[in-house]
């Protein structure tokens, strides 16, 4: 082997390894882990499935709410919400048929709402302004009409 | 391979070309792959009209039956058919002729595939089965469609098995020798697709097919999802690898030099055989149902393919600097003008090498955790495989074609063809190149894939969108002229060109450049990625199983 591939390699290397460990770093040592979570429900029962009976935003402490958001072709439900900027929203979401997505635009907050699992997504609003929610993953004829708005003021 | 067996082989080709019976398979082989890259491109040309605000689409063909069917047609019939039947040319070119039970094999595989394959489209154009390609359930499809599944799983194996038995027979005949180059690829390719689909099989037989024929109520959405990623993650990594076999074999050839280094080659090889298939999970980074450290471990693994493809992109660029300088470039890039830059058997798969860098870049970001939040789900994905799938892969495809086609088909590239040829790969390269920048673009602003053309009810930063996606329409239309170019050169090559002999390039190795018979051993390697695989897979699916939530219904939202 060349001198210089030895050298790119090494790199290589090296570049993969310290991307892994940035990635490990900001994920369990910072807690910014990508959406998920374990929690599983039924999915043709999550009418009468505490949060989703009660779909809506209630306060959980100061600038902290929760929202219990439930999917189903095509809507949000419920579709607009307001908080106050500075908040942070912990999203617990489920579908109700489909898989579907959710991504709220000019923020980060993006996961898969897959039936039969709770997607747990948290983001903090700084800016006022009025986001727009939307279905990421095809839903079916209507899905291009699926979204819903954030509105910090 | 010893020093008397390959120029055995080379007389052989001399005198008798290549077999007919083989180059009939080949042939059809290609000839349906291009077919389908007619069909696709015509469902893009729709589909990106439709993006760019421009055309609306009507009701009995609509934006979800088009997309379904281009991703069909260009992810499963074009790059599926190109890829076998590229390696069995290899095949028979590098191992002295297909046996008469492979070529049957062969056969088989070739009429299973086209019978799946217009099952699944059939129902498509019927709005049937407007899942797309990923087919999530609980969308359920017409019981057709996932029975043309099916069908074309079993024509791959029965093409996958054919490889293998080709390769054991020749190694029973020629012990302790090298596999030829072109044929470790091939078995490399083959044994990633049967472990690959392996999985989509498991998902359709066992989880999808009862449950659309209404034998099982419900369907395990989460596990199904996995088993397809397992499967499609490592599909588009096949289609990966073909190309870079072109890439360390024929290119080489093309351009008057030799094999980088054969053993690394091979070490390559095994490298994305076993660890491609543990990377599935890097596609539901935000799904739930996953753990975090799984997550983590899978997309370690997918990172860790940066690897053999960074060793690649050294190999590469050392050949040709090695073949420039032999003939006489001089200077720091004085090499590259002794490349030949009128050949497009050389310019497309060139292209299509470059096209990787940004590719392979933008891949390793979206596999992590934090950037994946940013762009999944968003047009910066399809952009990502419009620059593998549709530059690096098809671009490699066609610069074989040139002179893969008139090799079978006993004709000769013309330098007319060879000139259109470079006009083709000028026009893809641009359009291609336009698309994914808009794509990619677009997808850091937050505009979903998969979505026909819709404003949000003039939502204010939707609206934004549309000066990009008018460029996708634009990308689309030239596709569409290049595509056409590319069709016309095949069908004039296959039919019409003038009769002569084309050689089937294969790069020789440096002389003094041994390699170990270690790489030989396929046991160990078959071994080693059952173990990796389990490693990612086990622990989750046992996990989704065990802990099964209940289950989804079929539904139809179409």
């Amino acid at each position: 082997m060349h001198k210089s591939e030895k050298i790119w390699l090494t790199l290589s290397f090296g570049m993969i390894m310290l991307f892994m460990l940035t990635m490990g770093y900001h994920a369990f040592s910072q807690g910014m882990y990508p959406p998920g979570g374990m929690e599983r429900i039924d999915p043709q029962k999550v009418d009468e499935t505490p949060p989703f009976d009660q779909p809506g935003i209630r306060q959980v402490g100061e600038n902290e709410y929760e929202m219990a958001m439930t999917l189903e072709a095509f809507v949000f439900a419920p579709a607009d919400i307001e908080v106050p900027a500075g908040s942070t929203v912990h999203f617990k979401l489920t579908s109700k048929d489909v898989i579907h997505g959710f991504q709220i635009t000019g923020t980060n907050a993006n996961g898969m709402v897959i039936p039969g699992y709770v997607l747990n997504i948290t983001q903090t609003f700084g800016r006022p302004g009025k986001y727009l929610i939307l279905c990421n993953e095809y839903c079916g004829a209507g899905h291009a009409y699926m979204s819903g708005t954030v509105t910090v003021v | 391979m010893t020093a008397h067996a390959q120029p055995l082989t080379e007389r052989i080709n001399r005198v008798f070309g290549v077999h007919p019976k083989d180059a009939q398979v080949t042939k059809s082989y290609i000839l349906v792959a291009f077919a389908a890259l007619l069909a696709g491109g015509v469902c893009g040309l729709l589909q990106g009209l439709n993006r760019a605000g421009l055309l609306e689409l009507p009701s009995w063909f609509d934006y979800y039956q088009v997309l379904t069917a281009h991703g069909f047609f260009m992810v499963v019939v074009f790059s599926g058919f190109f890829m076998i039947g590229y390696f069995y040319s290899g095949l028979s070119h590098t191992l002295g002729g297909l046996l008469p039970r492979v070529r049957k094999m062969a056969w088989t595989g070739f009429g299973l595939g086209v019978a799946g394959a217009l099952m699944a489209v059939v129902m498509v154009l019927l709005n049937e089965a407007s899942v797309m390609y990923t087919f999530y359930p609980p969308m359920r499809a017409h019981p057709v469609f996932y029975f043309g599944l099916v069908l074309i799983v079993l024509g791959i194996w029965t093409c996958c098995f054919g490889a293998f038995i080709q390769v054991a027979d020749w190694r029973k005949r020629h012990k302790g020798q090298h596999l030829p180059i072109l044929a470790f690829f091939a078995t490399g390719a083959f044994i990633l697709t049967l472990g690959a689909t392996a999985f989509v099989a498991v998902e359709v037989i066992v989880l999808i097919l009862p449950w659309s024929l209404g034998w099982a109520d419900t369907i395990h959405v989460m596990l199904a999802r996995t088993l397809f990623w397992a499967f499609g993650h490592t599909a588009v990594n096949i289609w990966y690898l073909t190309a870079v076999s072109a890439w360390y074999v024929v290119v080489p050839r093309i351009i008057g030099g030799t094999l980088w280094n054969d053993t690394l080659t091979r070490v390559v090889v095994v490298a994305l055989m076993i660890m491609n298939i543990t990377g599935g999970f890097h596609h539901q980074i935000v799904d739930p149902g996953i753990t975090d450290p799984i997550k983590y471990m899978h997309v370690f693994m997918s990172l860790a393919i940066g690897f053999p493809s960074l060793m690649t992109a050294y190999a590469l660029f050392a050949v040709m600097e090695r073949a420039g300088r032999r003939k006489g470039g001089k200077g720091a890039f004085g090499w590259l003008k002794k490349l030949p830059w009128n050949d497009v058997r050389f310019v497309s798969p060139f292209v299509a090498m470059l096209a990787f860098a940004p590719a392979g870049a933008g891949g390793i970001a979206q596999t992590t955790f934090q950037l994946d939040s940013v762009v999944h789900n968003t047009m910066w994905i399809p952009g990502h495989f419009h620059l593998t799938l549709g530059m690096s892969t098809a671009m490699t495809f066609f610069g074989l074609s040139y002179w893969l086609i008139p090799h079978l088909t006993g004709r000769v590239l013309t330098p007319a063809v060879n000139r259109l040829g470079l006009i083709q790969t000028a026009i893809w390269a641009a359009a291609m190149i336009l698309m994914a920048f808009a794509m990619h673009t677009t997808g850091l602003l937050g505009v979903p894939r998969r979505t026909e053309f819709t404003t949000y009810g003039d939502f204010s930063a939707a609206l934004g969108w549309d000066p990009y996606m008018t460029l996708l329409g634009i990308g689309a239309i030239l596709l569409l002229i290049g595509g056409a170019i590319q069709l016309y050169a095949v069908i004039y090559l296959a039919f019409f060109a003038p009769k002569g002999e084309t050689e089937f390039p294969v790069a020789e190795k440096e002389p003094g450049d041994v390699s170990g018979y270690w790489t030989e051993r396929w046991g160990v390697w078959v071994s080693l990625m059952i173990v990796v695989v389990a490693l990612a897979y086990v622990v989750p699916i046992v996990d989704m199983v065990v802990n099964a939530p209940p289950g989804s219904p079929p539904y139809r939202t179409w």
